[in-house]
């Protein structure tokens, strides 16, 4: 992504922070998973079914599996995030782009959240929320002790510079 | 204040509800036992053992309510009210009364027959009523709605009731032709008079049939509204904006000054010539089911008295001045029917969205309110270089967003609303209105 001053999704002030690559990994291997079942499926539809069938089902799922590898690598980079004095900016998307500004003194509460295969890649989301449920600022692919530290740094701006509703 | 070991244990401090509380709620246990009795007459079962099961219901409907009675109390503790209930599953609960978003008084038909009411307490959060005192004696429920609103405002405690001054009320007549005045009634009615005039014509009086559930289909949409409306008034006091309305069930709602969190002015196609509009709003806490009964400042009521309304709740702001610029002529592809109709603009206090050709929809939001700011951008807009914008605020009807703006453009208002934002959040008025940095102290000024 191209980050020119006049862009309108570029931030201002400071540069976007980019979450680990190893999000990407962690995609690739549920893509490599479904992989697997869409060749057990279009086997048993080959040996069982008709071997057309077998083997559109096998193309099909090569073609959006083989897409879905490399969108996956441009998508995790497109995530960014931009602490800046008094807001939280967060990005993504690269069809469907999005930029969120959130102000300090508007947290309600911060969530660190890890699934079970994200602990495994050693990776945690931070979620902000606000008291508009239309906030979505999310920051996925964090490397635990980043998630631990943005956190305790949201946490304690906002309480500095909380406001009422 | 002291505790006994026992915390939900009733000391004297403690209130009850009104005696009368176990009748109404047991009626609902009792009304229930008959809509399933009612069901049940289509079966097979022998209707002298319905009857003896909806008359066993009596008891334990009135058990039920003795119960859920003897073991709700309430008390105002300081800066918070206390509310204690549950017979098996016991509940403590604070609400810190300076977060207090809007009191309602609500009357159902019932209730009104007995002169009871419910006290509804509105807080940020949760999708229903955070605490609902009900039932109390009318006369109870306005002291303590006085109570509750002095204390949240930061008076003493028995500050008398402030005084009001009615703004506006809604003619009946004006309230029905309102509702009729729409294109889905319109329509159907449309509809309703060729299917009669056939039935008539051809002699084929089957076609009456057809016709009923197309009559029955307008009922909920036009009477609906025109109940809940029913004699809708505006007053203005200290402590907020005052609306009562309702027919059957009527509602009384508080709202204090700096509560609203965004407006929307909805003008549709056949109310425009009439120069009406609605007026809806975002208060924290009425967000969720009926919302659509809370959220509603104005049901309908000429530009003029619409825009008196608006300058109570948005004070030092001309909403209908301020300059609106519109999207450039790519958001064609985008919006073919409407994008014309696409603007918005600010100024030092208030940014203003509008938007649509036939339903026109003017929202705005005061920066002081805005939670967060988006840009998003689809591969359409992307290609002609637009992006919309979006100010996020508490959860209601109102949604405030600009759609199809030059992206650059859209960039710039984002980055100018975060930093008035900013500006506005850092001088705001105190959550507690009466105590006001620049308004004379009142005489007793409690915490």
């Amino acid at each position: 992504m191209t980050e020119s001053p006049g862009e309108p999704f570029a931030p201002a002030g400071a540069p976007w922070v980019r979450v680990s690559p190893r999000l990407a990994t962690l995609r690739r291997l549920l893509l490599a998973t479904i992989g697997g079942l869409v060749v057990l499926v279009a086997t048993a539809l080959f040996a069982l079914v008709a071997w057309w069938l077998g083997l559109l089902v096998f193309l099909a799922g090569l073609v959006s599996i083989g897409w879905g590898w490399v969108v996956v690598g441009r998508a995790v980079r497109s995530w960014g995030y931009a602490e800046r004095e008094e807001d939280l900016l967060v990005t993504r998307g690269i069809l469907f782009r999005q930029l969120v500004v959130v102000p300090y003194g508007r947290m309600q509460f911060v969530d660190v959240t890890a699934g079970p295969l994200d602990r495994r890649f050693g990776l945690a989301t931070v979620q902000l929320h606000t008291a508009a449920a239309a906030t979505d600022a999310q920051i996925p692919g964090l490397v635990p002790t980043e998630a631990a530290r943005l956190r305790d740094r949201l946490a304690a701006r906002g309480e500095a510079s909380s406001a009422g509703l | 204040m002291s505790v006994s070991a026992d915390p939900v244990a009733p000391t004297a401090q403690f209130r009850r509800l009104h005696p009368l509380t176990p009748l109404l709620r047991g009626w609902k246990v009792f009304a229930a036992a008959v809509a399933i009795a009612a069901q049940q007459l289509y079966g097979d079962i022998d209707a002298g053992w319905l009857l003896l099961g909806i008359l066993a219901s009596i008891p334990v409907a009135l058990l039920y309510g003795y119960l859920s009675w003897r073991f709700t109390h309430y008390l105002i503790d300081g800066e918070d009210l206390r509310l204690e209930t549950g017979v098996l599953f016991r509940r403590s609960r604070r609400v810190r009364l300076d977060r207090l978003q809007a009191v309602d008084v609500v009357r159902p038909l019932i209730a009104r027959a007995l002169g009871l009411a419910e006290l509804r307490l509105e807080v940020a959060g949760g999708s229903s009523s955070e605490a609902p005192l009900a039932y109390l004696s009318e006369p109870a429920a306005q002291a303590l709605r006085a109570e509750l609103l002095a204390r949240a405002a930061g008076l003493s405690s028995d500050t008398p009731e402030a005084p009001e001054a009615v703004l506006v009320t809604v003619p009946l007549d004006r309230l029905i032709r309102s509702q009729l005045l729409t294109v889905g009634v319109i329509l159907t009615a449309a509809v309703l008079v060729i299917v009669l005039g056939l039935a008539v014509v051809l002699r084929e009086w089957s076609l009456l049939g057809l016709a009923a559930p197309l009559a029955l289909a307008l009922g909920p949409g036009v009477v609906g509204p025109i109940i809940a409306h029913f004699d809708f008034t505006v007053a203005e006091s200290p402590d907020g904006l005052r609306l009562r309305h309702g027919l059957l069930e009527t509602r009384a709602q508080t709202v204090p000054p700096g509560r609203v969190q965004a407006v929307r002015i909805v003008e549709p196609l056949l109310w425009r010539s009439r120069g009406w509009c609605r007026i809806e709003v975002n208060v924290a806490g009425y967000g969720g089911e009926g919302q659509s009964q809370t959220s509603v400042l104005l049901p309908v009521a000429p530009r003029a008295e619409a825009f008196a309304v608006l300058r109570r709740v948005l004070p030092d702001v001309d909403v209908a001045g301020i300059a609106l610029y519109g999207v450039p002529r790519q958001a064609r592809v985008c919006d073919p029917f409407a994008w014309r109709f696409q603007a918005a603009g600010s100024d030092d206090k208030v940014f203003v969205a509008r938007r649509g050709r036939l339903r026109r929809e003017t929202d705005v939001v005061s920066h002081e309110r805005v939670q967060s700011a988006r840009l998003t951008q689809g591969p359409l807009q992307r290609r002609l270089g637009l992006a919309s914008l979006h100010l996020d605020t508490t959860p209601g009807p109102v949604r405030v967003s600009a759609a199809h703006r030059d992206a650059r453009e859209a960039r710039r208002i984002l980055d100018a609303e975060v930093e008035q934002a900013r500006r506005a959040r850092s001088a705001a008025r105190p959550e507690r209105w009466m105590s006001l940095p620049g308004a004379s102290p009142p005489p007793n000024v409690t915490g």
